[in-house]
């Protein structure tokens, strides 16, 4: 029969071992911040578990879609046909109001503004944990992805890539406790930093003064001063200032636009000072690289020098 | 060499299972009150066979979360062993208590890890407080009596001992 507790060592070393382990690893990992290559090596070990964990969501949306009707999938065809017709229109006049710009900055003698790379990406996770406000998404260094890579949406800066593995990546979001950006805002250049609560709709901006020139509905866009995130892509809308005098500053809370707690599809950025280069598999759609076509600019290999406004 | 052999599989695929269930995803409604498998399929297999599953399995399986929910490495290892600790501590009182009983254990145990989590969070991230992280614990106990039927089942069926 089995002995109980018979080989190995008591319950309670057990349980001191366990905890000095831990200790250690949150240590190192919190602390020292050493583990990214063991991160990379455990993130692609469990990418089986992510993937196995969506394949019933995945199976039911298949079984949806195969369902929909055909007048529904042909008004929205229709939809997004016009959709597309506005963003083109729209992006006409952003070539030539692009062209202009890089003409007037070539006056000026001031360095021309590149266009940064982009690639598509799907959330296939997103943290259950309350206590971290993360997301992962189908692309990892097969692709090109790199640590504190800037990620949008459609609408705004969603958050930076932690940890990547080779098929996955990690993202955290704008909203987590332990992240902060830097800002301005967009009406009078005024620098901020806003920081993360672990509430998907407010952050709040940090050591506000009470004289701050700040408004309720005051656009705040990313200022590039941190070296990681762009300059301006928009994040978040000034919600609420309370200029409480008791208090050293201002508390100052703002939403962010990008709807963090509904994504489903981001866009990672490789701006035009990154080292790394995406890296975009062939034969899929979904990744073609998101550059405006412009005359005899095919841009199959997207370098920087072949975009226009480069020039 | 032996017990290595017989029902290791069985193990390993509850353990799987466990995690995926832990990191699937749900309609945002439902997702407060996700039962803790990882912890409720853990306390099963420490309380039934403690020879086997231990601390150890705890604390990699508690690894393996910790990577899988991207918190700091050994949070939920250490909060793991800790309730796992208790759990094996009191394996044969546990074993001989009603169903319902058990379930009054597995809510303690459940929320003292959760407990555990949030005060190293806190510590370490300054985490906010918040209530819905504890609901899990009831949701917890209250399946417990479905899961430990059919983990014991399972158990029988291939002979894991």
């Amino acid at each position: 029969m089995n002995s109980l507790f018979g080989r190995g060592p008591s319950l309670r070393i057990r349980l001191v071992l366990a905890l000095a382990c831990s200790f250690l690893l949150a240590f190192i990992d919190h602390r020292l911040n050493a583990l990214q290559p063991a991160r990379l090596f455990l993130n692609s070990l469990v990418t089986p578990i992510q993937y196995l964990a969506i394949m019933p969501e995945q199976l039911l949306d298949n079984v949806a879609e195969s369902l929909q009707s055909r007048t529904a999938l042909q008004q929205e065809n229709a939809e997004l046909r016009e959709q597309m017709l506005v963003l083109q229109g729209r992006l006409q006049r952003f070539h030539f109001l692009q062209n202009e710009n890089s003409r007037l900055r070539e006056l000026l003698d001031s360095e021309p503004r590149q266009e940064s790379r982009r690639m598509v990406a799907e959330v296939i996770a997103v943290a259950s944990d309350p206590f971290s406000h993360q997301l992962v998404i189908n692309k990892g260094t097969l692709n090109g992805v790199y640590q504190s890579q800037p990620v949008l949406d459609s609408r705004g800066i969603i958050g930076q890539v932690v940890s990547v593995g080779t098929n996955t990546s990690r993202i955290i979001l704008i909203s987590d406790q332990s992240h902060a950006i830097p800002l301005r805002a967009e009406r009078n250049d005024l620098r901020v930093l806003a920081q993360g609560i672990g509430d998907m709709q407010q952050l709040e901006l940090m050591f506000v003064p009470h004289s701050t020139d700040l408004e309720v509905g005051d656009m705040l866009v990313s200022s590039g001063l941190g070296g990681v995130f762009p300059e301006g892509y928009p994040v978040a809308a000034v919600t609420r200032i309370l200029r409480d005098e008791s208090l050293p500053f201002a508390r100052v809370y703002a939403q962010p636009v990008a709807a963090l707690d509904r994504v489903r599809a981001v866009l990672l950025l490789w701006p035009e000072n990154a080292g790394e280069a995406p890296i975009y598999e062939p034969n899929d759609g979904s990744d073609l690289p998101l550059l405006p076509i412009a005359e005899g600019d095919t841009a199959t290999a997207p370098t920087p020098a072949n975009q226009e406004g480069g020039q | 060499m032996r017990w290595f052999k017989r029902g290791v599989g069985v193990l390993l695929c509850t353990y799987l299972l466990a995690l995926i269930f832990m990191v699937m995803p749900m309609p945002g409604s439902f997702d407060a009150y996700r039962p803790d498998w990882l912890a409720i399929v853990m306390l099963y297999w420490v309380i039934a066979l403690p020879h086997r599953v231990n601390i150890g399995t705890a604390w990699l399986l508690g690894l393996l979360a910790d990577v899988l929910l991207g918190s700091t490495l050994g949070i939920h290892a250490a909060a793991m062993a800790i309730m796992v600790y208790f759990a094996a501590r009191h394996f044969q009182k546990i074993r001989n208590f009603s169903l319902s009983q058990q379930m009054l254990i597995v809510l303690i145990l459940v929320l003292l890890k959760r407990a555990l989590v949030f005060e190293i969070e806190h510590f370490i991230n300054n985490a906010p407080f918040v209530w819905s992280y504890f609901l899990p614990a009831l949701t917890s106990a209250i399946i417990w009596p479905w899961l430990f039927l059919l983990l014991r089942k399972l158990r029988r069926q291939f002979g894991v001992s």
